[in-house]
């Protein structure tokens, strides 16, 4: 069996590292990482719960296949009940983080309390204590990891940790581990940030050495490597232009949603596009990208390495910019450039770094910079209240209010409390273009219909990896749909959830599903973990999850009228683009979503769908 | 008549290199084009030829040949990709 059977508690009001064993029944039923972890908090925690305050709790978990030998097996999940959306939130990342955790022995770490200091977690394999971060506190998250490792005379230690926006409590604050991985949505971060829990920083030499069966299981991975790279999306798609590509395919179609989504396309996209990336620069003579990148055991290596132009006004006399670094990928250049009209490309580098720099989701910070641009264009926001003029097209205001965000100085501390906050602050609710208090991601719901019930159902709110129906609706994997069709899309989305479940709970990355279907995922399960992961087994665990996460969230007081789209996309049509005229039609799709998910009228799970499930 | 073509990612490749900074490039055609004889006379490799937009709308490949063009219409192609 894959998992290591061991969890690390750490209790922070009582200073505790106490070792237990994995619940192997639940492991069963739940696989790994987001399903396993989800089972645990909802165990542990009163659904009402204040998401700062100590009684919440923060689960780190890897899957059966982080740092194994399978392709893209370098995933780990942090879960908590998340303070953006007052729901579960669980946050993916790459990097080398999670095969470091593996390696060190342990499935999961569950963090409990607050600490009455800052402290940050140190673990050397089955050694875990808790250490004083007073000199780390109020560091950056690229500072935090020198820091460490200078600490520990051990460049290899691998560190989790918070920027001053998770110090700070930016509602939208991420994880970030290896510089620009991130545990990056729904505010793990200010969840960390609460607890004075700085960082993790894990040294494993053990790897993982207990596949249920190594054979079968190195065939298994074999193939489905071999897959991936003959495959022409993740062999070269990928590699080359990352999720970048995505820029001017979305635009083209009218499915980008701009400025605050008062339109669909954006004039100035390709200049901030993949394409524009590869380019060589008026200025230095040097493209925008540098390389592209992979986490652990990846062959894709969709992750984009740039270096910034060291002429642009934002980086002057700054050179802790100048050097290559991550970014950007589709969803942050979107975020920060279309929501706000923003075409200058070194810009968006530059508010990105401070996202990785400082911990914060940059899809959920360049969304409400689009919302504040709308209300200042309104009216309704003056430059005195900001502290600066920010028209739809600032390059200007993107910067600066990314550094009074991530620093939390002035209208910045407004902006880290997410878009729905600041829009009901200031009287225009509607405003803010989120679902369960989450900002939208990079696809409009009017143009990809199923993008708009993946959303409204979404158990994290407003989310693109919970369903990624563009999948079908623009790149035709596995099969591909009309993105102006409503039949068909709640069955489809349904499948796509429950899979994309398993595949989060499994220690893989859910980009290898653009070659792989669940018949090349199951055979590596299988072979890790032994017991019953027949591909019914793994769907099942998949619908499983997702319901488990929908009883979390009724519980924390969500209702079926809170899956829905602002009135926006459900009232004003697209302007242009191959959708012209039409708006999102939710109410086609959603009752019969909620059929086909053996959930009542309302959204609850029926008696039955939870007997069916084991719930 | 005149047409837009855009060829995007490794396609750009097959533009002038005047076209490539803005992937797209004004395109006279006959009167009686279908995407696919635009695509045919630009010899651009079928295994790239994947994603095949007009005006923003998907073109299935079988429908290719008989969807005829019109004036000020942009036929944008993307080799195989993917993101999220």
């Amino acid at each position: 069996m894959a998992w290591t059977r061991k969890i690390l508690r750490v209790n922070l009001t009582q200073g505790s590292c106490v070792s237990e064993p994995l619940n192997m029944a639940w492991a069963a039923q739940y696989l790994g990482q987001r399903g396993l972890a989800s089972k645990y908090l909802v165990s542990e925690i009163d659904p009402g719960v204040d998401p700062l305050a100590p009684e919440n709790k923060l689960i780190y978990a890897t899957g059966p296949l982080t740092g194994t030998m399978a392709s893209t097996g370098g995933r780990y999940s942090v879960v908590t009940k998340g303070p953006l959306t007052g729901v579960i939130a669980c946050s993916n990342s790459g990097g080398y983080f999670g095969a470091e955790l593996k390696f060190a022995g342990w499935d999961m770490i569950i963090i409990e309390g607050r600490s009455p200091q800052p402290v940050y977690l140190h673990i050397e394999n089955e050694h875990a204590e808790l250490l004083p971060a007073g000199e780390l506190w109020g560091r950056t998250v690229w500072e935090t990891e020198a820091m460490l490792r200078q600490r520990h005379q051990d460049p290899l230690l691998r560190v989790s940790s918070i920027g001053r926006a998770g110090e700070n409590l930016v509602l939208f604050a991420a994880i970030v581990n290896d510089l620009h991985r991130a545990a990056g949505r729904s505010g793990v971060g200010a969840v960390m940030g609460s607890k004075n829990l700085k960082a993790v920083a894990v040294r494993g030499t053990r790897g993982v050495g207990n596949v249920a069966d190594p054979k079968a299981f190195m065939a298994a991975v074999t193939a489905g490597k071999k897959v991936l790279a003959e495959n022409a999306v993740t062999g070269q798609g990928l590699p080359t232009y990352g999720t970048q590509v995505l820029m001017n395919v979305i635009n083209e179609m009218g499915a980008s949603p701009t400025r605050n989504h008062r339109d669909v396309q954006f004039e100035g996209a390709r200049r901030i596009s993949a394409e524009a990336m590869h380019e060589k620069r008026a200025t230095d003579g040097r493209t925008h990208l540098v390389t592209n990148q992979a986490c652990f055991g990846c062959t894709i290596a969709c992750g984009r390495i740039s270096r910034i132009d060291e002429s642009h006004f934002s980086v002057d006399n700054k050179p802790q910019y100048w050097g290559a670094n991550g970014g950007l990928e589709y969803e942050a250049a979107w975020a920060l450039g279309n929501a706000n009209g923003v075409d200058d490309l070194e810009a968006l580098q530059y508010a990105n770094l401070l996202c990785n720099e400082d911990g914060m989701d940059p899809i959920s910070f360049g969304a409400t910079v689009g919302a504040v641009m709308e209300l200042y264009e309104l009216g309704v926001l003056s430059k005195e209240e900001i502290g600066l003029e920010a028209p739809f097209g600032s390059a200007a205001a993107l910067c600066r209010l990314a550094e009074m965000t991530a620093r939390g100085e002035g209208f910045g501390t407004i902006i880290g409390q997410g878009s729905k906050r600041l829009c009901a602050r200031y009287g225009r609710p509607e405003l803010s273009m989120t679902v369960k208090g989450q900002e939208f991601p990079a696809y409009d719901g009017r143009a990809l219909q199923g993008m708009g019930l993946a959303y409204a159902t979404s158990n994290r709110g407003a989310c693109h990896l919970r369903g990624y129906m563009v999948s079908s609706e623009v790149f035709g994997i596995p099969v591909k749909t009309d993105p102006r069709e409503t039949a068909g899309k709640p069955e489809l989305l349904k499948a796509f959830q429950d899979a994309t479940a398993a595949v989060d709970s499994s220690g893989l990355c859910v980009f290898t599903t653009f070659a792989w279907t669940m018949n090349d995922i199951q055979p590596q399960i299988q072979a890790a973990c032994g017991g019953d992961w027949s591909l019914e087994s793994l769907l099942q665990t998949g619908e499983r999850i997702w319901n488990l996460e929908r009883d979390f969230n009724l519980a924390a007081g969500i209702t079926a009228r809170d899956d829905t789209l602002p009135p926006r996309l459900l009232n004003e049509p697209c302007k242009t683009g191959a959708s012209q005229g039409m708006v999102a039609e939710l109410g086609k799709m959603l009752p019969e979503y909620y059929s086909l998910r053996g959930w009542s009228p309302d959204g609850v799970p029926t008696a039955d769908t939870r007997a069916r499930l084991g719930l | 008549m005149e047409i837009t073509l855009k060829l995007f990612a490794s396609l750009s490749d097959h533009l002038p290199p005047a076209a490539r900074r803005s992937n797209a490039l004004a395109l006279e055609v006959a009167d009686d084009a279908s995407v696919a004889s635009v695509i045919e006379s630009w010899a651009l490799p079928p295994r790239l030829v994947h994603l095949v937009l007009v005006n923003g709308e998907f073109v299935a490949p079988e429908s290719r040949s008989a969807r005829r063009l019109k004036p000020g219409d942009a036929l944008a192609i993307w080799p195989p990709i993917a993101g999220g």
